[in-house]
């Protein structure tokens, strides 16, 4: 089963791209293909250049110098990536111990300052605390400072903020956003709510059963989306603000990935659909030197 | 008028242990705390608030699935009889629920169509081929086909097992329907569909709906009157285009500044300190006041109680009338 068609993608220093796609769309797995974390069942094709230097398929002992330092990742659920049985500061020190090759007093001094970083109070008594002694948006501060450990240029932001209430949701963002103005790291942010993404990213890739649709600047997406299914996602929400309008849903569901459509995969959702679409694929097109798009009508 | 549904003082609380050891000091746990509101037949009240607030133990107080502590429930002007009493059970049929995730919801190991009819079963209603009949009308109202009545709950998407869960809810013809993040556990895309089909439905049948959601703008979109819950209490209530405009309460006012849009050129974010403190240790005076902006001494002392400001909004908070 093929899940991934195909995905170019490309990260510049300091930027904050946003991906942006329903679930099974391939969202995360393009980022586990990425960097190895896989398993051995799983086949991956193409280039991975960090730099300039192809991460695809290079030996382990090369990846793991990667994973963690030069590109860190957190996830949706941090109480599940977080180990329960090890208290926060064992976990925290590891991560130190493994990516900056802290040792002795250094971890803990360490330590303590990440997690001051990350805005948690009373830092040194947190580094005792077991991570179901800790909030959701504790431990999603946790994970940021477990990222943070190994100074990465590129984090990874898997729905970050998806399990945590709105108003810690407004925090963590607002933390996210602090430390890549003070570190200029990178990041790519994950996130199937496009308000999310508009607000805390410069460039938008939407996806689709394992493509991307269209790459964007993030204002060009909203003022202009070039792919229907950009055009549909964004008629799907409703605003906040001034008079309600009815939704327009997308119809249908999204293709198993083992029976996509040979053409197109939004082809049958689509209310722009022409025979032509159901032949092959379409192909990336140029249509501003910033914005391309998977699409013969558009 | 009265209205299908009141609730008047409601509240529930718990008797928990502060603290993981055995001989840890009792507290008490005010889930839910003085909630008062009524729903007219046919109109949808939006219940919004961060988890832990209340929303959900508001839900199954008003279908008596908990015990209430003090308050009252009165369905139709008559009063909600005990839980799994006759009357109870009679009451039932007019007041259902829908659950966040529909797959937990469903059995995996009955049929579409045996899940749809089961509630006429409880009740003793029609014989089987009645009973058929109306499923396949139910699963015909809520956008599905025939051809899903032999189907299992793992052959379909979560938009269509969200619809099977609706038609079950519906096959009793309830008044009310409460529904407890119903479309929180769908992609965008499909929570249109399913947020489209409940306002056809409401229009066509003359549904009531308690909506809880932790999304704003869904709440917006389907409601006719919107209560903000903090801490087991209402903090704010009104009409949902002038709630989420210019709210009054500045835990709204954090809330709805809290919720990313693409619309730029909006006002400032204000990021709360903190989090919601636990509801065992229940700030004195006003719960919000430790992470509140504008509080001030009076909010330590006094808890606010909801009441009607001079353009008519309902706000508990002592300074509603200086910080709008």
């Amino acid at each position: 089963m093929r899940v991934l068609h195909g995905i170019d993608l490309e990260v510049r220093p300091g930027e904050a791209l946003g991906l942006v796609g329903e679930s099974g769309c391939g969202k995360s797995v393009t980022w586990l293909a990425a960097l190895g974390l896989l398993g051995g069942r799983a086949r991956v094709g193409g280039e991975v250049l960090l730099e300039g230097r192809n991460l695809a398929g290079a030996p382990v002992a090369e990846l793991e110098r990667v994973r963690g330092r030069r590109i860190a990742m957190i996830f949706q659920d941090p109480s599940s990536s977080l180990n329960p049985v090890h208290r926060i500061g064992r976990q925290l020190g590891e991560a130190l111990r493994l990516h900056r090759g802290l040792a002795g007093a250094a971890v803990d001094a360490e330590a303590q300052r990440l997690l001051d970083r990350v805005g948690i109070a009373d830092a040194r008594r947190r580094l005792g605390d077991y991570p179901h002694e800790l909030s959701g948006g504790m431990n999603q501060r946790v994970m940021i400072a477990m990222a943070l450990a190994g100074q990465p240029d590129l984090l990874i932001a898997d729905e970050p903020t998806t399990a945590l209430d709105a108003t810690i949701q407004a925090q963590i963002l607002e933390l996210l956003a602090e430390i890549r103005r003070e570190t200029h790291m990178a990041m790519v942010l994950i996130s199937h709510d496009l308000g999310v993404v508009a607000e805390n990213t410069d460039r938008v890739c939407v996806m689709y059963a394992g493509r991307i649709v269209e790459d964007a600047p993030i204002d060009a997406v909203f003022e202009a989306p070039a792919h229907p299914y950009t055009r549909g996602l964004l008629a799907a929400l409703p605003e906040l603000e001034g008079p309600r309008r009815m939704l327009m849903p997308i119809a249908g569901v999204v293709p198993e990935p083992a029976n996509l459509p040979a053409g197109c995969s939004f082809a049958p959702r689509c209310d722009r659909r022409i025979d032509a679409c159901e032949i092959a694929p379409p192909a990336s097109t140029e249509l501003s030197p910033q914005h391309r798009v998977a699409c013969i009508r558009a | 008028m009265t209205a299908l549904l009141e609730v008047s003082n409601l509240a529930r609380s718990y008797d928990v242990r502060r603290g993981r050891w055995p001989f840890a000091k009792p507290a008490t746990l005010h889930a839910v705390d003085g909630v008062s509101f009524a729903l007219p037949a046919g109109r949808t009240l939006g219940l919004v608030g961060e988890s832990g607030c209340g929303k959900t133990t508001t839900a199954k107080l008003v279908l008596g699935l908990v015990p209430l502590t003090a308050g009252e429930v009165r369905i139709g002007g008559e009063r909600l009889p005990p839980a799994h009493s006759p009357d109870w059970r009679a009451l039932r049929r007019r007041m259902q629920m829908v659950y966040q995730d529909p797959l937990g919801a469903l059995d995996r190991r009955l049929s579409v169509g045996r899940q749809v009819m089961e509630p006429l079963v409880i009740h003793g209603l029609g014989n089987a081929s009645e009973r058929r009949e109306k499923a396949l009308a139910m699963l015909d109202a809520v956008g599905l086909t025939q051809h899903h009545f032999d189907r299992f709950p793992h052959e379909l998407s979560g938009g269509q097992r969200q619809r099977i869960v609706l038609a079950r809810a519906l096959i009793l013809d309830p008044q009310l329907l409460v529904c407890d993040e119903p479309i929180s556990a769908l992609d965008v895309s499909i929570q249109a569909q399913v947020v489209n089909l409940l306002l056809a439905l409401q229009q066509k049948l003359g549904l009531a709906y308690l909506f809880i959601s932790h999304d704003l703008r869904m709440v917006r979109q389907v409601s006719h009157e919107v209560a903000v819950m903090y801490l087991g209490r209402i903090v704010e209530q009104g009409d949902p285009d002038r709630l989420f405009a210019t709210p009054a309460h500045p835990y709204t006012q954090a809330l709805v500044s809290a919720i990313p849009t693409h619309t730029r050129g909006r006002k400032r974010r204000i990021v709360l300190p903190g989090e919601p403190p636990n509801p065992v240790d229940r700030p004195a005076g006003c719960a919000f006041h430790p992470r509140c902006p504008h509080a001030v001494a009076r909010c330590r002392l006094e808890t606010p109680a909801l009441r009607t400001l001079a353009d008519g909004r309902r706000a508990a908070c002592h300074l509603a009338e200086q910080i709008a």
